[in-house]
């Protein structure tokens, strides 16, 4: 009876969770499975395979895995070069607010940023023409498609990188590289026996919270290209606002693609940090 | 050791031109509305403008609700688990992870689908889509909300404190309001702010479900005016910047904590 009494204190949490969490997710996956007459189907999902959607979900998932591998390439040497590339204190300190507050500039705000500084009259484009006699655009640079969009997230997945790195650099112990000079191993050595084995779940890990991050982002993407671009998010957009597919459970299975997707990512990064978590306490 | 420091350098030096550059464009070019000189005008503008104050007021109280409600759900939760119910840890955990499986634009495509007919037909009226808003909010901030709140419980000694509470004839409200809350203001004042942070730009949900927030303002705006978006960036910036040097203050001599997050 105590038992049951103490689960009451934890029911209005529980009860929040299955209004707006829950019950709202698994509604899509069941839509995902049904016709429009409330039968099942796995016609949804088999329907998923045509090339509009696949090119979709394909794209979403160029897009996100470049950034979050060139986030992550980058992120990782600024986090060496502040934690142990023996440069001043203040410079670390210093990074980690920036990239505490640039991980969270995000959204249409960070769309208009890089919109005033490299669109077609932005700030560094005009620089460019007057400086330089270039213009960016009539070299084949565009701000308001795939690469153009990558250089836009990659302003909030490198300091991501940058903060989750930090703790697993710092976890790198000095004995260890020690010990491993006593044994005569050279730097390459070390790194590739010993840190680097250490620092791949956390790395890997990283980048697939960077993956996950960017495959699920709305905001950035529609205020940059106003919705042009057809990632799998805008896709759902355009279907809650109820243009487009005249099958509206198709759209639930898009939304089920999706959460598959990030299930997939977020389990990988669980996974990961137990493993990480090992070696560095 | 040189050269070690030479390509630490220079990460540092292109680390800080990628973060700098866009924020010194976007300044700017938001001082450039009038030809030939530097002026705020299109500050003046965004600043005048009545549509700026009702989005961003709107935007203002959804945050200041989110959060208050999202606190008095979240603080008593956590507690509850740490004191009574270890063996619900795993699952509310789990929970908490799963905003970041389920991405904001398919959350407010839940949200429609139940809500918007019988038997709870939650879109029908201001007010309630208005809740259904803040919940979503709430969803979506509490993997951050939940992580710092349970960072601070862990510092605490809670057993011991809820036991010299009781002790001395407090009752649950009493614990809760005048000993866990103010020992872990530290750890609510920075779940409020990134929530903060996180709510008022936010545009997946609000312009979804139709709210005048400030996010689908901010796209409006950019759809047809040029200078003024750039104004509302560096504005939301400094926003920022606040938010998150609060945290960072608020936190100092803490162990060294990161503050992930935001809504893209």
């Amino acid at each position: 009876m105590n038992g049951l009494l103490a689960w009451l204190g934890v029911a209005p949490f529980f009860l929040f969770a299955i209004l707006f969490l829950l019950w709202p997710s698994s509604s899509l996956i069941i839509g995902g499975f049904q016709d429009p007459a409330g039968n099942f189907t796995l016609k949804n999902i088999g329907d998923l395979f045509t090339p509009s959607i696949m090119n979709s979900y394909a794209l979403s998932i160029q897009i996100s895995a470049v950034t979050a591998i060139a986030g992550a390439l980058f992120g990782f040497l600024l986090a060496y070069a502040a934690i142990l590339g023996g440069l001043p204190r203040w410079i670390r300190t210093a990074l980690m607010t920036l990239c505490g507050v640039a991980s969270n500039f995000a959204g249409v705000p960070l769309a208009f940023a890089f919109i005033a500084t490299l669109g077609r009259t932005g700030f560094l484009t005009a620089l460019f023409v007057n400086v330089l006699g270039i213009n960016i655009y009539n070299l084949g640079f565009n701000l308001y498609n795939f690469w153009g969009l990558a250089l836009t997230y990659m302003y909030f997945q490198f300091p991501l990188m940058v903060l989750i790195m930090a703790p697993a650099l710092d976890g790198l112990k000095r004995e260890w590289r020690e010990a491993s000079e006593n044994m005569g191993a050279s730097s390459f050595q070390y790194w590739r026996y010993v840190a680097l084995p250490i620092l791949l779940p956390a790395l890997l890990g990283a980048v697939i919270l960077l993956f996950g991050n960017y495959f699920g982002a709305y905001a950035t993407a529609y205020a940059l290209t106003g919705g042009t671009l057809p990632l799998i998010t805008i896709g759902i957009g355009q279907q809650i606002a109820g243009n487009v597919l005249y099958n509206p459970n198709l759209g639930y299975a898009l939304a089920l693609g999706m959460i598959v997707i990030m299930a997939v990512c977020i389990g990988g990064y669980t996974w990961l940090q137990s493993r990480t978590a090992r070696w560095l306490r | 050791m040189k050269k070690i420091n030479f390509w630490a350098w220079l990460w540092i030096v292109l680390g800080a031109v990628y973060f700098f550059l866009p924020l010194y464009g976007t300044l700017d070019f938001s001082l450039r509305e009038q030809r030939g000189v530097l002026s705020f005008l299109a500050y003046q503008n965004v600043l005048n403008d009545p549509r700026f104050r009702d989005s961003f007021t709107f935007s203002t109280l959804m945050a200041v609700a989110t959060i208050i409600v999202g606190l008095l759900l979240i603080v008593p939760t956590a507690y509850w688990v740490h004191l009574r119910l270890p063996q619900a840890r795993p699952i509310v955990e789990f929970i908490t992870l799963l905003p970041f499986v389920v991405p904001a634009i398919v959350l407010v495509f839940g949200f429609i689908r139940i809500y918007s007919g019988p038997p709870l037909a939650l879109t029908n009226s201001t007010t309630t889509t208005n809740a259904l808003l803040m919940f979503g909010y709430m969803v979506v901030a509490l993997p951050y909300t939940y992580r710092s709140v349970d960072a601070g419980l862990r510092a605490i000694d809670v057993r011991t404190l809820t036991e010299a509470a009781q002790s001395l004839g407090a009752g649950w409200f009493t614990i809760l309001f005048r000993i866990i809350f103010p020992n872990l203001r530290v750890a609510l004042l920075s779940g409020a702010f990134l929530t903060f942070a996180i709510v008022v730009g936010e545009f997946t949900l609000a312009n979804l479900l139709n709210r005048p927030a400030f996010g689908p303002y901010m796209v409006l705006l950019g759809q047809d005016r040029a200078y003024e978006p750039a104004a509302l960036s560096i504005m939301s910036f400094a926003l920022t910047w606040a938010a998150i040097g609060l945290i960072q203050l608020l936190s100092r001599g803490a162990p060294e904590q990161s503050q992930l997050g935001g809504v893209h």
